[in-house]
């Protein structure tokens, strides 16, 4: 499998990413996930015919958990760090520019 | 005997006894922190909060009161978070973030009465092998200045190294114990995934970290363990491991090791690395050990396996720093979409932004198969390998990176840094415990042997670390 | 001709304690951001812990509406962005959700309809945006509230068809006891998608309209989305795959602004949370907590209590409704009386809010209260009436509330019969129409002495009285 990273790649990737990137970081990125893609290519060096996909690293299952209430957090201590919030001491809330759907 | 010189073991005992109170403890620690700043091993300092749980510690003591860590200064790594007290992760992003709640490991130091006395650099969110990746400056390696302590947990181990604590906390997701420990010639142990709780460890690969010890020598590290392993409620991946030994016998009279070929059959090794894990090796066999030879086929997948998997989960661990709930928002933001972007672009640093990229590409649509679900199923089998190989000896050895702790600014290729950690990634792959203690040197510098064993027998392990050490101590005279 | 095929997606708020991943309170309402810890408001370093209850309800739903339970089952993560997403992806279900197929079967048509399912599924609902001039508050009190996702196959034609299917499905979810369903609260809300292709043609290219809170929008935006795919194909032009939004102030739909980063997700296994499996025996102790269901309810009211279909079919369509009606027949009010009276008055009130959700605010010992001083003869119908609005939405005993509002009549033959003998003789000309066979006067009289004894008085001795009279 050879893959071919390009520019429009990048840029889709990093509008997945929320990140935006100069020309210059662009063409800087593109080469590392070339190379990096460039490494992958050992991974069909491996057999897995006979590998299942994993679900979880682990053998455990059925971790769960009772359904019984614990009391939540002070508003004030989950929005002591918020950049930017609103509302009365206790109620408040996070602010972000309106969201436009 | 200097407090400094302690181990853990033996400051614990020297309490006990009477003979030194965590007061003078504390203070030494903050002093030499201070005398040695330059090193850089610390993001965060809690000097008062520190000198007051030293207090209270003594007067804990005084009142007849004993926990396994009373008074103990020990060091956290800064993506373990703190109630109150700031957890940056080494990125500008958490400049001025103050979590809310204790992880679960640190809610256990305190309960056993350990004394915090700041939080370690790091490569920004553990992504980095060098600790050159910190928002907050490189760490100098206490044993030679112009070198890096290794990374991620550089802060950790290198604070360990100078005796600016006991012992500290790291985290582990590729090597980000272990190499460190090797470059700091200190003992750097990752349990078994799932035998201490994750919850309050800031995710970079979720399926891969693993919180554990940097500590002076393999008793520390045991002591160490024991007061952090265990069940948690609030981490669905925790569970309760056996019972771990008393004390360890440093015994390897009879006990079979493994050295897998395709460890060694490689010129990324370099020569004098090479050297000293093969004088251990023969120091070991001197000992009693029996060595055999082993084969993991797939290593040479597991770097590339490893950078797909973390690489993906970080993509989606980092996607809540984005500027609406805590840390950095960056200024002048018209749209949601604008907070997203330029407060990401502003405050990641380059590597975390290459994981990232990295990560949404295997994910992305059209390569999931190729990648994500492939080096998955590659994981299976480098996990199946392993458990052949550990089926038929106590423990696989091998050297625990390639190298010694470069030069600062010397690793400007991040592919090449990469294989730093290509001895230490597939125990992750794998989830196996491993620890890495230091044995002879090479070009001036501490070579570090890594040892892996069956899942949760750190204790075997340990017990063989503690063998290595003292067979170095024989051989080199230290 | 062309056809609309539709498909839904339809996301029910579990009702358990405590939210899916961690132990903050489970509750609609409170001032924003106080049901909410680090687990929920997406903190660094935080990890989820699975609500046993919540994966129990949902296999619970899916035995309920038939499905194969996945004897191995585990979560996905569905990364995108947006402020009411906190860890910036959704813990959901991608390739082994909980439950597969099944189906809803509902009269439609004077037929038996069934709409198949695809599966269905437990994610975490996300948190709450309120909207205030140039900015968005965000709250994330409903933030990991569990959700089902009942995914449907394309099998629905029409808005009438997909509103039957959701008021069946609503019924049934109420009676599993696994979700409140209140649309006006948003634990019931529904995505549909539809195409339009000529009859017998393959499907043709569907919009996803998303987030429909009432039976009404859900038929108006069918209505729109079906007219405005029409109107594009016939005009000459494509329909574009999209995901929209209907404006029901406005009564129009409109593409969504936002790509959802063109919906590339990056699923993969979440790792934080191990898979979840199923034994027989479990699955079977969960299907012993469903409780009767509608359609076995209906053979019940129709054959054991005689009542006519349509009365067991309204009875049961509400799993509160029927209850209530179970609780006051088995304490011995006639099973038609009963139904009468629920069918007309309660329902009437049950239904008054305007919203799609039934809300009954009368206990069955109220009703119980009611219906047998009714029953005694000690109020009249418009008494029964007044008294039931009278403790709707309080704990008021019905029978104190009857004597302070001096509703209950009189019974006393005494009484009745001097006030009787006083409208005879004050009316010596009807009296004498009556005698002479004008049965249609029969009510004047009752109504006189009705009046003149305050409308207190049964009627039931006035008609005794008039019988007597005429001899």
């Amino acid at each position: 499998m050879k893959n071919t990273v390009t520019t429009a790649d990048v840029r889709h990737i990093a509008e997945l990413s929320k990140l935006s990137f100069t020309d210059a970081e662009c063409e800087e990125m593109r080469a590392h996930l070339q190379k990096q893609v460039a490494n992958f290519e050992i991974l069909d060096s491996v057999d897995i015919s006979d590998v299942p996909p994993t679900a979880h690293i682990l053998q455990a299952v059925n971790v769960l958990r009772d359904d019984v209430v614990r009391p939540s957090f002070a508003n004030a201590s989950l929005l002591a760090g918020a950049p930017d919030k609103s509302g009365d001491v206790g109620e408040e809330a996070y602010v972000v520019p309106r969201v436009v759907d | 005997m200097d407090i400094l010189d302690m181990t853990l073991c033996e400051l614990v005992a020297a309490l006990d006894g009477g003979g030194v109170s965590s007061t003078e403890a504390t203070a030494a620690c903050l002093n030499r922190i201070k005398d040695t700043q330059g090193l850089n091993s610390f993001i965060t300092v809690c000097e008062d909060a520190a000198t007051d749980a030293a207090r209270r510690a003594d007067e804990r003591r005084a009142r007849g009161e004993r926990a396994p860590l009373l008074g103990v200064p020990v060091a956290v790594k800064d993506n373990i978070v703190t109630d109150g007290i700031r957890t940056t992760c080494a990125s500008k992003f958490l400049q001025n973030f103050v979590p809310p709640y204790d992880a679960t490991v640190v809610q256990k130091l305190k309960a056993a009465g350990a004394v915090i006395v700041g939080k370690t650099n790091m490569d920004e969110f553990a992504m980095g092998s060098t600790n050159e990746n910190s928002a907050y400056g490189v760490v100098k390696n206490a044993l030679d200045p112009a070198r890096v302590p290794g990374g991620s947990s550089g802060g950790s181990a290198n604070c360990v190294a100078a005796r600016q604590a006991f012992a500290a906390l790291g985290s582990d997701t590729g090597g980000s114990i272990r190499q460190p420990a090797a470059y700091c010639g200190v003992v750097g142990l990752k349990p078994t995934y799932s035998a201490v709780s994750r919850y309050g460890l800031i995710a970079f690969a979720s399926s891969l970290d693993q919180i554990g010890t940097l500590t002076r020598d393999c008793d520390d590290a045991l002591a160490m363990l024991k007061v952090l392993s265990g069940k948690d409620e609030r981490d669905a991946t925790s569970a309760c491991p056996p019972a771990y030994p008393d004390i360890l016998r440093g015994d390897v009279r009879g006990k079979t090791l493994c050295i897998a070929d395709e460890f060694l059959n490689t010129d990324k090794l370099d020569d004098g690395v090479r050297a000293a894990f093969e004088a251990a090796v023969d120091a070991l066999q001197k000992r009693g050990a029996v060595i055999k030879r082993a084969s993991i086929k797939s290593f040479a997948a597991a770097l590339s396996v490893y950078y797909v998997l973390s690489g993906a989960e970080a993509s989606s661990n980092l996607a809540r720093f984005d500027g609406v709930k805590y840390g950095m928002r960056a200024e002048g933001c018209d749209s949601i979409s604008d907070i997203y972007v330029k407060s990401r672009t502003e405050f990641f640093g380059a590597e975390v932004k290459r994981r990232i990229m990295t990560g949404n590409y295997v994910l992305s649509s059209g390569y999931y198969d190729a990648y994500y679900l492939k080096a998955s199923k590659i994981r299976t089998v480098i996990k199946k390998e392993f458990y052949a190989a550990l089926d038929g000896c106590d423990a696989i050895i091998s050297p625990t990176a390639p190298t010694v702790a470069p030069k600062l600014g010397e690793q400007s290729d991040p592919h090449k840094t990469y294989l730093s950690d290509m001895y230490t990634v597939p125990v992750n792959i794998s989830g196996l415990p491993a620890v890495s203690v230091p044995f002879g040197a090479a070009h001036g510098m501490p070579v570090g042997v890594q040892i892996i064993g069956k899942c949760f027998d750190e204790g075997g392990i340990l017990d063989i670390g503690k063998a290595v050490m003292l067979a170095d101590r024989e051989v080199h005279n230290a | 001709m062309l056809k609309a095929t539709i498909g839904c997606e339809v996301h029910a708020e579990l009702k358990t304690n405590t939210k899916l991943f961690c132990g903050c309170i489970n509750e609609f309402g409170g001032a924003p951001n106080t049901h909410c810890c680090p687990v929920c408001s997406g903190f660094p370093g935080v990890l989820p812990v699975l609500n046993r209850r919540a994966v129990e309800y949902t296999v619970r739903a899916g035995l309920a509406l038939g499905c194969e339970i996945n004897g191995f089952s585990k979560w996905d993560r569905k990364n995108y962005f947006y402020p009411d997403l906190p860890k910036a992806w959704q813990t959901s279900q991608y390739d082994l959700p909980l439950c597969v197929g099944g189906y809803v079967e509902f009269p439609f048509d004077g037929q038996t309809k069934r709409v198949r399912l695809n599966r269905i599924h437990l994610e975490e609902d996300a948190g709450k945006l309120v909207h205030d001039g140039g900015v968005s508050l965000v709250d994330y009190n409903r933030c990991g509230v569990p959700l089902i996702e009942i995914v449907t196959e394309p099998d629905m034609h029409s808005a009438e068809e997909v509103v039957a299917f959701l008021t069946a499905l609503k019924s049934i979810l109420k009676y599993t006891g696994v979700s409140d369903v209140k649309m006006q609260e948003g634990s019931l809300r529904c995505d549909v998608n539809l195409s339009v292709a000529e009859d017998g043609a393959p499907l043709g290219t569907r919009t996803e309209t998303k987030n429909l809170n009432s039976f009404r929008s859900v038929a108006r935006a069918i209505a729109f989305e079906t007219r405005r795919q029409i109107d594009v194909i016939e005009s000459g032009g494509t329909v574009e795959q999209e995901t929209r939004r209907f404006d029901d102030n406005k009564g129009v739909g409109y593409a969504m602004r936002s790509k959802e980063d063109a919906h590339d997700y990056r699923y993969f296994p979440e790792p934080d949370l191990p898979p979840v499996t199923f034994t027989d025996a479990q699955l079977d102790g969960i299907r012993a907590e469903i409780p009767t269901l509608p359609a076995a309810r209906v053979k019940t009211y129709t054959e054991k209590y005689g009542l006519p279909a349509y009365d067991a079919e309204v009875l049961t369509a509400d799993k509160d409704v029927a209850d209530l009606f179970e609780r006051v027949v088995e304490n011995g009010i006639e099973p038609k009386k009963a139904s009468n009276f629920i069918m007309s008055e309660t329902l009437r009130l049950a239904k008054s809010s305007g919203s799609d959700d039934v809300e009954l605010k009368v206990n069955a010992e109220q009703l119980y209260a009611i219906l047998k001083m009714s029953a005694d003869g000690e109020l009249n119908n418009l008494a029964a009436k007044s008294l039931l609005a009278e403790v709707w939405g309080s704990d008021a005993d019905p029978r104190e509330t009857a004597r302070r509002l001096n509703l209950v009549q009189s019974n006393d033959a005494g009484a009745i019969k001097q006030i009787f003998d006083g409208v005879i003789a004050a009316n010596p000309k009807q009296t004498a129409d009556f005698l002479a066979g004008n049965d249609k006067l029969r009510g004047y009289f009752v109504g006189q002495v009705m009046r003149a004894a305050g409308g207190k008085a049964n009627p039931k001795i006035i008609n005794d009285l008039l019988d007597k009279l005429k001899g």
